[in-house]
Order: structure tokens, then C-alpha cells, then sequence
């Protein structure tokens, strides 16, 4: 992949170890584009918040070098870095107004007064919170304390703009609203956000790259819809949205496609991913809503039967829950269409999926979800 | 919501809102009120009484009046600004009243009492007791002179007659190095009585110092015990509370251990020669060795509200503060110690006035400048068993505690100290 435009940030082979006996980060290479939105998705402990308290400055890479517009920073100090900084609980100065905040990056870069009072104003006007200037950080709410803490670390014009987890305490309804608010901010400001979360919705609406997390590594790098459509192992198929999974071994492999055979004999072609060959062990991927019942159609070469063992009604949509292939954690988002035969719990159905919408990926990828 | 004065809340029954709502908190209170009600006993008893009696001991002044009723009662209308002596009448009331006194073995405490305005007093109302026994008729005038020339003093009947009602300033007078002379009139104390406003001062000042001492050696060992790792943070806690499990009285002996002149410091001072054997240094009876001492005592009152409110203090504010472009020291100074604040008040207040009252260690350790008012107040409480003195020096401190905390309220406000 050849990139055009020129990174802004670059981690070089970067590895991190707190007590000198594992590596929280193990080999990371990462380079992050001029005004892009990347988010680091992952699972708690997978090194994503390490990742951004070592480009912000507070914690030392143990080896490897990060660069910042070309620039290794590994002994600059945070305050001589200019990355603007959202904190998971916002971290405002309770002693300060809300408008004392936001003038803080700029007093200490000791800009004349009455340019801090206009940029204030600007940045104030930008989050939507004009008129709240003598407010203090605690008699605000939830949603507004968040648009302060955006709003001081853009104050000062930073190219780069990081966020650990910032929507985190909110409710739903404000963190989805958060969300279009931030989304819209980095549009009109063009800075680069480097943004960190756990939440999977989170990623996809925002971000223009997602870097998923896990064990120290970077799992893949991708745009939200490859990294939803395309996973590459097991762990992303599993982590970002809802995921079948039905182990077998390779029998053969043939081009792009292998054939897998499930644990009760039952052969499924599926697209050739991530197995090493021949004899294999594998773990379908296969996203719900690709699976058809009781197929018409011609695109489903891969037709298996199961038993529905439960049903949820879920307005839009049903989940159904069936037995497959000896594993009764089978999903099918059945569309609630009247065109759908009615399904009952206990009977058995035929089940049809094409083999590309089907991804043989490692065996390994044995992770808890998050909650 | 647009509602006219008048419109009362109603609840569903039609009772008012208000109403309702004083019932069902009614026995939710009374349970609260019966939970505190053995403190609330407990302060009126141990706390409360013993500070309203002190109170009224500073200006209470019954002794003269109750031993010597007859003459109190007889001299009620001679005119002490007149130049002359009372009448027979008063002469002969206080023979009998001598003889009971000295029958009922009080008569010393009312020689006591008026030696505090004048001295002598107690030597003649001994000598008096003696020889008032003999005196069995009139004429009383007469045989009274002749006991001792002091009777002969229209000052003595002065000082009687001023005594001689149930309350008194003469204590608080006392207490500021004043007195009244033979006309009633406020003057200062002979210069070598005065004492009370120095230990005042010097208290005050003392405390002051102790307490900016305690404030600069507590502020980074509390900052250190908020932030290090908890393994370590624990073992440093240990340490600070150290002092607290081991008697004070150790404490402060160990202290004259090490800081005395022929103490461990001294000792190796010399051996390093620092000093000369004969120069050894004074470093303990004085006030260095007061403040050495209380700075020890007092420090962990002044580290653990302020590692209280430190614990509170987010991390996350001053990395804040540092990537929004400020140095380390900026950032403490203007992000971390303003949040601070609440606890240096909470901390200062505490050893201050910790300070102010303190007796033991400045006793030990205090010699003769080194030793605050209360030293002096349990001089009088126990040895010289003045305790009306003694209450009015306490009251005294009492006020000037009451006085500072409203200062402290008025500039940084009580409320601030509580936000920790």
C-alpha cells in the first residue's frame, strides 16, 4: 500500500515492559497519517492506553522510537510535544473556571491577553458552550464537562489531538451525540485525533482507520469496513460485531477457497484466509446476518442444517440461536419481513451461506468479548 | 413553575404537602437524634460544663464573701474613696469572722486570695488568725490595731471591701499583666510580675512557626505518600504514624536524650569536631529544643490532612497541565497546589492550635524560654492553686483560638477546608 500522504505520527519498533518481564507492547509499528482519525480498539490490558501515554509523553518506550512530524520525541518532554490531550475523566482544574481552563494552554505559552480571551470565546463558541465561561468544571454536566476538555486540548491549535477513552462515563444517548460532535470537530478542524476506546460502535462510527489491539500487537489495521467485512484472524472476527464460529480442520485448498471439514463430518467451502494448508485447524468466521434460512437462492454454496434452540424478538430483527455442526452458539439475524417463514424453537432448519462471506481464519482466536 | 404564594401543595388526601412530608420524616429524625444522644451527653458532661465552670472560676469571687460574711455585710456602706477607717461595727464583725475562719481552718484561703491583689496579705490574716482568738470583747477597734499596724491601713480595708462582692476582673486583669492599684484604678504590673502577655506572645508566635515547620517538612513527605507506589506508600505511612504509637512522654524524654548537653548530638558534634568539649551547645530547656520537639509531635496532624486531600487529587490533572504545554513546576504550582489548598488550611489550623495548648513537651523540653501559657495555667491549677488565674488564662486562650478560627474563616473560609 503506498500512502500519499505523510505520516504524522510513527511508531518505530516500539516495545514497552513495566517490570521488566513482559512486554505490554511487543513490536509496534504504526504510522499515522496527517488529519486522519485512528482509533485504537482493543480489550482492557491490550496495550492501546499504554500506546497513547507513551506519545503523549508520560510513559518511555523501553526500546524502538516514536516519531512526531518526522522528529524522534522520545526525550522531548510532554509540555514541549504540543499534542492536545483528552482525558478518560477529563481531568479539568476544579480551582479553575471553566474559562481559566480553557485559557491554560495558552497562558503558559504566555500569549497576550486579549488573543486568550478571542480564542477562548472561538473554542467555546466551536463546543457549543458559550455563556458558560464562569462555570466551574463541577457545576457542569457530564456532556458539557466533556466539551471543556475537548475544547482545552484544541485550544492551542495542536496537530494532534489524543483521546483515552473520552466518552466513557457518559450515558448512551451523550455518548452518541459526543460522538457526531467529535467527528464533526475533527472534520471542520482537519487535525489529526488519535482517539482510544473499547467500544466497538465507538470505533466503527468514528474512526477513518481502526488499530485493533491485543496481547501488545496490533492485530489489523484497517478501515472500519474491511476490518468488519475482512478480518484477518480470528481475534478481530470475534471482537468487532457478532461472529459464528465453527471449527474444523483443512481438507484441501484450492486457489483463494479451501474446504473445511466441521467436527461432525459436514464439509463447508469458505475463503482462504489465515491457515497455514493442508490438514490444518481453522475457525470459520461467519457474520449472522450473511447466513440465510431455508436458501433460494443460488449464491449459497455452503448449506448445513440446525435446530433452533431459542428466539429473541428484537423489534427490527429476530436472533434466532441454533445447533450447528455439534456447536449450539449458532447465530442467524432473521429480518422481521413478511416474506420470512415463521420459525419456531425446537424445529430444524436448512441454512445456506456463500463461501465467500465465510473466512477460514486461525484456530486460536479463543477471546471473551468485552462487555 | 408560576404558582401564587398562597396555593399549598396537597397531597392526594388533600393534607398539605408540608405536613405530610414533617410525618414521615418525623421518626426518621427522632432515630437520628437517638443515635447521637449519648455524644451529645457526653459533650455536655466532659465538655460543655467543665468549659462553662472554668468560665465562671475566672471571675467568680465568693471566698471572701462567704468566709468573712459579717464583715462583708458591715463594710458594705463604708466609702473606701474617704481617707478614713471603717467603724467599730466592721472591727468587731471581722474579729468573728477571723475566729470562725481560723476555728473552720479557711482563713487561710482568704489571705490567699487577697495576697493575689496585694502581697503581705497572707502573712497578716496568719498572724491575725493567732491572735484573734484571745480577743474576747470590745473594744475591737482598738485590740485589732494593735495585732498589727496593717489593719491600720485604710488600704486593707480597700482591698477587703473591692473582694468583697461575688464576681470579679481581677483575674483577667491579672492574666494581662494588669492590676488594680489602692484607688480601683487599672495600671500595669510591677515590671517584675509582668509575664503573661510575653507567654502569650511568645505562644502565639511559637506556635506560628511550629506550624509553617510542620507545614514545609509535611508538604513533601505527604505529596511522597500520596503518589508513590502503594507497597512502598504503606511503609512510609508506617513511618508517619510511628510517633503517634509510641507515649508521647518517650517521645519528648528521648528527645532531652539526644539534644541535651551532654547528649548523643552534643557528643558527636564533638567527636567530629564540630565543637569544642567546652562549647558544647545549648540545644535543649530552650526554645530550640520546643520547637524541635512539638515540630516532631505535631508533624503527623499536618501530613495527614494534607495526604488526605492529596489522595483525592487526580493524577491525570497534572499530566493535564503538562500536555497542555506546562513545565513540571508550573504544573504543581498552578494545578496541583491550589488543590491543595483545602488541606494545608485543614493541617495548619490543626497544629496551630494543637500547638497553642500544648503542656508536656514544652514543659520537658521548654526550660524557662522555651515554655508556653499553658505551662503556666497547670502551674496554677496545680502548685499555686490559683485556679481563678488559671481559668482566665484559659479563658483567655479559649477566646484567642474562638478569634483566630474567625480570622481563618473570614480570609479562606471554613468551608474551603472541609472540600478535601
Amino acid at each position: 500500500m503506498v500512502e500519499s500522504k505523510p505520516s504524522i505520527v510513527r511508531f518505530d519498533r516500539v516495545q514497552k515492559s513495566y517490570d521488566g518481564e513482559t512486554l505490554v507492547i511487543k513490536d509496534l509499528n504504526l504510522d499515522i497519517e496527517a488529519g486522519e482519525f485512528l482509533t485504537m480498539l482493543g480489550p482492557s490490558g491490550s496495550g492501546k492506553t499504554t500506546c497513547l501515554m507513551m506519545l503523549a509523553g508520560f510513559e518511555p518506550a523501553t526500546h524502538g522510537e516514536i516519531y512526531l512530524n518526522g522528529q524522534p520525541i522520545n526525550r522531548v518532554a510532554p509540555h514541549r510535544r504540543d499534542i492536545g490531550m483528552v482525558f478518560q475523566n477529563y481531568a479539568l482544574f476544579p480551582h479553575m473556571t471553566v474559562a481559566e481552563n480553557l485559557a491554560f494552554p495558552l497562558l503558559v505559552r504566555k500569549i497576550a491577553k486579549p488573543d486568550i480571551r478571542a480564542r477562548v470565546e472561538r473554542v467555546l463558541d466551536m463546543v457549543r458552550l458559550a455563556g458558560f465561561e464562569n462555570r466551574r468544571p463541577a457545576q457542569l454536566s457530564g456532556g458539557q464537562q466533556q466539551r471543556v476538555a475537548v475544547a482545552r486540548a484544541l485550544v492551542f491549535e495542536p496537530a494532534l489531538v489524543l483521546m483515552d477513552e473520552p466518552l466513557g462515563a457518559l450515558d448512551k444517548n451523550l455518548r452518541e451525540e459526543m460522538q457526531y460532535e467529535i467527528k464533526r470537530i475533527h472534520e471542520n478542524l482537519g487535525v489529526t485525533v488519535v482517539y482510544v476506546t473499547h467500544d466497538q460502535s465507538e470505533a466503527l462510527t468514528m474512526s477513518s482507520r481502526i488499530a485493533v489491539f491485543n496481547d501488545g500487537l496490533i492485530q489489523q489495521l484497517a478501515t472500519p469496513d474491511v476490518l468488519y467485512e475482512q478480518p484477518e484472524n480470528a481475534f478481530v472476527a470475534q471482537f468487532i460485531g457478532e461472529n459464528n464460529r465453527l471449527r474444523g480442520t483443512v481438507v484441501s485448498v484450492d486457489g483463494d477457497y479451501c474446504l473445511v471439514r466441521l467436527e461432525d463430518g459436514a464439509t463447508v467451502r469458505a475463503l482462504k484466509i489465515n491457515v497455514a494448508g493442508k490438514g490444518a485447524q481453522t475457525c470459520l468466521s461467519l457474520r449472522p446476518e450473511r447466513v440465510a434460512i431455508e436458501p433460494t437462492g443460488v449464491t449459497e454454496e455452503n448449506i448445513l442444517s440446525g435446530r433452533v434452540e431459542e428466539l429473541i424478538y428484537l423489534g427490527d430483527h429476530k436472533r434466532a440461536r441454533l445447533s450447528v455442526a455439534g456447536q449450539d452458539e449458532f447465530i442467524v439475524k432473521v429480518p422481521n419481513a413478511q416474506d420470512h417463514a415463521p420459525l419456531s424453537e425446537g424445529t430444524r432448519v436448512r441454512l445456506g451461506w456463500a463461501a465467500e462471506d465465510c473466512r477460514a481464519l486461525d484456530a486460536s482466536g479463543e477471546v471473551s468479548t468485552p462487555g | 413553575m408560576s404558582k401564587t404564594m398562597d396555593e399549598v401543595m396537597r397531597t392526594a388526601d388533600g393534607v398539605p404537602l408540608k405536613v405530610s412530608l414533617h410525618k414521615a420524616l418525623v421518626r426518621s429524625r427522632i432515630r437520628a437524634l437517638l443515635l447521637v444522644l449519648p455524644l451529645l451527653a457526653f459533650l455536655l458532661v466532659a465538655f460543655l460544663l467543665p468549659i462553662g465552670y472554668m468560665l465562671f472560676r475566672s471571675i467568680d469571687n465568693r471566698i471572701v464573701p462567704s468566709i468573712f460574711p459579717r464583715t462583708a455585710v458591715a463594710i458594705q456602706d463604708w466609702n473606701p474613696a474617704g481617707n478614713w477607717l471603717p467603724g467599730e461595727a466592721a472591727f468587731e464583725a471581722l474579729v468573728r469572722d477571723i475566729q470562725q475562719a481560723f476555728k473552720d481552718r479557711t482563713l487561710g484561703r482568704v489571705g490567699r486570695r487577697l495576697n493575689y491583689e496585694k502581697p503581705g496579705m497572707s502573712s497578716l490574716f496568719r498572724k491575725s488568725g493567732r491572735r484573734a482568738a484571745r480577743i474576747t470583747g470590745p473594744p475591737y477597734k482598738e485590740q485589732v490595731l494593735r495585732i498589727d499596724k496593717r489593719w491600720g491601713d485604710v488600704n486593707t480595708w480597700r482591698l477587703i471591701h473591692r473582694e468583697s462582692g461575688a464576681l470579679t476582673g481581677a483575674y483577667f486583669l491579672a492574666a494581662v499583666d494588669l492590676t488594680l492599684n489602692d484607688r480601683a484604678e487599672i495600671v500595669r504590673q510591677p515590671e517584675a510580675r509582668r509575664i503573661y502577655r510575653t507567654l502569650f506572645s511568645r505562644t502565639l508566635w511559637m506556635s506560628g512557626l511550629i506550624t509553617v515547620l510542620c507545614l514545609l517538612l509535611g508538604y513533601p513527605v505527604a505529596y511522597l505518600l500520596a503518589t508513590l507506589p502503594l507497597r512502598y506508600s504503606n511503609l512510609l505511612m508506617i513511618l508517619v504514624l510511628l510517633p503517634f504509637w509510641t507515649s508521647l512522654l518517650v517521645r519528648t524524654t528521648s528527645w532531652i536524650a539526644l539534644l541535651q548537653t551532654e547528649g548523643v548530638l552534643n557528643d558527636l558534634m564533638v567527636f567530629v569536631g564540630l565543637i569544642t568539649d567546652d562549647g558544647r551547645l545549648q540545644l535543649i530547656h530552650n526554645k530550640f529544643g520546643t520547637f524541635v520537639a512539638m515540630v516532631h509531635i505535631l508533624l503527623p496532624f499536618m501530613i495527614l490532612p494534607l495526604y488526605s486531600v492529596m489522595k483525592t487529587i487526580s493524577p491525570a490533572l497534572t499530566r493535564a497541565a503538562r500536555s497542555l504545554g506546562a513545565t513540571p513546576f508550573t504544573a504543581f504550582v498552578r494545578v496541583y497546589m491550589p488543590n491543595t489548598y483545602s488541606g494545608v488550611g485543614a493541617g495548619c489550623i490543626m497544629v496551630f492550635i494543637l500547638s497553642i495548648g500544648y503542656y508536656i513537651t514544652p514543659a520537658l523540653v521548654g526550660g524557662r524560654t522555651g515554655t508556653f501559657i499553658s505551662n503556666f495555667i497547670a502551674l496554677h491549677v496545680g502548685q499555686t492553686l490559683n485556679w481563678g488565674l488559671a481559668a482566665a488564662l484559659g479563658s483567655l486562650l479559649l477566646v484567642l483560638v474562638l478569634a483566630l478560627y474567625l480570622l481563618y474563616d473570614k480570609i479562606v473560609g471554613i468551608d474551603n477546608m472541609k472540600l478535601g
